[in-house]
């Protein structure tokens, strides 16, 4: 291996491993406040991708209608709540908010060709999309078993894993879709070539991180976030509900996932069901960082990046064992260090 | 704003009134038939020993717990949809007998999600708010950068009062705030208590220390093991006999 080899493999490395990173990060974030170790955050990651890849392709994605079916189960499941508890006049508010909007947004849709539009516009719409199925999913999957314990929350997302994989392969079939590049534009720096699309995707995540960060230090909601990380009752007892936190970091969650997606789908072919392996390395960054601490987690998963793209390199069949056997190390690592603490 | 019920006697507006209240742990009554009122501008205080279920009853009466029996707050008679977050929206607040602190997090981020549903409700006053409550507990002030896991006994009792304060509370219910406090400590909390009450604020206040509850309450209640057994004015229970027997010690000070 030459020094231009080492450089092309580490900028592949750290564009995936930023990706990575900012997967760690939600799956920290949604673990932290819910309890829920978030297994489709990849499929959000796909979805996105796949999304953005149908508008580009003039067709109409499957998301829409998993958007429109979703809203109609809320609008029921929360009707007839309201309808019980003979709070009517949030009746309205409840259709209009789950099905309205989703109508609405199929509506944009059907009436312009969505091929036609510039790039951000197409990337908006796609985020429009696939980041309300975060909230939908944790209102209709997490929220009724919301104190349940964390293996039964664990089989939750297994099974809402599951469920969105097959729906992938519905929407987007079994063919890979790769969208164009964002910018053509590469530099030369000595003897390496710099990608355009490399750069974006470094720079969009470091952006992505610093607007997390000022979003739970700055903002009163990213606060309660925290403290609802932090001490649950505590929160309670302020009026910070844990369905509140729990829609809120769903949401989060679902646009860090769509957003990587976006920037990763002109880099690789993406699949329905790819996104299960990037989000599983993305959680071993999050388990480097022991699901708790935000910039451990983000380093953890630069290194998972990097040490994926060097050991293409050297051993590029045992590519995904190198990084997946990261992970027994650092549990050791941390079961060594760490005091046991019985949960529950 | 609705108008509150009249108490009919004295025609002081009550905050709280509660009848035949029972809650349960599965079979076991761990509250009986609890009867009281808490009137505005009040201080209450229930009295009684370890285990009497004087936390259960602030639990229950917040909404962490589910109850039997009647519960009006604010002259509205509070049904199965009551929840904690509604209660709180409705001005009840609890400090709880835990603090339960965000440890991590400075002095001033505490109190300032204190004010988190009332921001979120679209009332923007969380900064003066922080002001009143430093004039209070001038030592939150300077604290105010430091973490709340890193405070003394004493200042996480002030950090979870003062939090509490943040949402501008019209009924609160304080949980033994002397638990684990050195005497001097106790005296300026309960001092601040006091000049709570001047501020219209109606205060259910749970202690096991029952002479310097008592001391700044308007009227007492004893609680024993999950039922009301006495009650009245808190100077009249300063020298029953009863009272001065079991909780108050023959005659020592403290």
């Amino acid at each position: 291996m030459d020094l231009q080899i080492a450089l092309l493999l580490g900028q592949d490395g750290l564009t995936n491993g930023a990706i990575y990173a900012l997967l760690a990060l939600a799956l920290v974030l949604v673990f932290a406040v819910t309890r829920v170790i978030f297994i489709p955050q990849g499929e959000f990651v796909a979805y996105g991708a796949l999304t953005l890849a149908s508008l580009q392709a003039g067709r109409l994605p499957g998301t829409v209608w998993l958007l429109l079916a979703l809203g109609a189960v809320i609008a029921v499941v929360d009707g007839s709540l309201a309808i019980r508890a003979r709070q009517f006049k949030r009746l309205p508010w409840i259709v209009l908010l789950s099905c309205g909007v989703p109508l609405l947004l199929v509506g944009a849709l059907l009436a312009v060709s969505a091929a036609t539009l510039p790039l951000p516009v197409q990337v908006l719409l796609a985020l429009m999309l696939v980041v309300p199925l975060g909230p939908m999913i944790y209102r209709l999957a997490y929220q009724p078993v919301a104190e349940a314990s964390v293996l039964v929350l664990l089989i939750v997302s297994v099974a809402v894993h599951v469920t969105l994989i097959g729906i992938g392969l519905l929407f987007f079939g079994a063919e890979g879709s790769r969208t164009p590049p964002f910018t053509d534009v590469s530099l030369e720096i000595g003897d390496a070539l710099l990608q355009g699309q490399t750069i974006l995707v470094v720079v969009a995540s470091v952006v992505l991180i610093v607007a997390l960060y000022f979003f739970f230090e700055r903002t009163i909601y990213g606060k309660a976030l925290r403290a609802t990380a932090m001490n649950r009752t505590g929160a309670r007892l302020m009026g910070i509900s844990g369905s509140l936190a729990g829609l809120l970091s769903f949401t989060l969650a679902a646009s860090i996932g769509a957003f990587s997606g976006i920037l990763i789908s002109p880099i690789t072919t993406i699949y329905y069901d790819s996104g299960f392996v990037i989000g599983l390395k993305g959680f071993v960054g999050a388990i480097i960082g022991g699901l708790a601490s935000y910039p451990v987690a983000a380093a953890g998963a630069v290194l998972v990046g990097l040490l994926e793209s060097y050991s293409s390199f050297w051993a590029s069949a045992f590519k995904e064992v190198i990084v997946f056997t990261l992970i027994i190390p650092v549990l050791l690592w941390r079961s060594l260090k760490a005091r046991h603490v019985e949960e529950e | 704003m609705r108008v509150l019920d009249d108490d009919g006697d004295d025609g002081q507006t009550v905050v709280l009134q509660v009848r035949g209240l029972s809650v349960s742990y599965g079979k076991v009554d761990a509250l009986h038939g609890i009867a009281l009122r808490v009137h505005r501008g009040e201080i209450v205080t229930v009295i009684g020993p370890n285990g009497a279920g004087k936390t259960t009853l602030l639990c229950a009466l917040i909404g962490l717990l589910p109850v039997r029996g009647d519960i009006v707050y604010l002259g509205e008679r509070q049904d199965a949809g009551r929840s904690v977050e509604k209660l709180v929206r409705q001005g009840m607040t609890l400090v709880p007998e835990k603090r339960e602190l965000f440890a991590e997090m400075s002095v001033e981020d505490n109190l300032l999600l204190g004010a988190f549903d009332r921001y979120r409700v679209g009332h923007r006053d969380q900064l003066e708010t922080i002001d009143q409550v430093y004039d209070i507990f001038p030592r939150l002030m300077e604290r105010r950068q430091q973490m709340a896991g890193t405070l003394s006994g004493g200042e996480r009792q002030m950090l979870a009062m003062g939090r509490a304060l943040m949402a501008k509370p019209r009924l609160l219910l304080l949980d033994e705030p002397s638990l684990g406090l050195a005497p001097l400590v106790i005296r300026e909390i309960f001092r601040t208590i006091s000049q709570l009450k001047k501020l219209g604020v109606a205060i259910l206040l749970v202690e096991q220390n029952a002479r310097a509850a008592l001391q700044i309450a308007d009227y007492g209640y004893v609680l024993e093991t999950g039922e009301l057994s006495l009650e009245g004015r808190s100077r009249e229970l300063l020298t029953d006999q009863r009272v001065v027997e079991s909780y108050l010690g023959l005659g020592g000070r403290h």
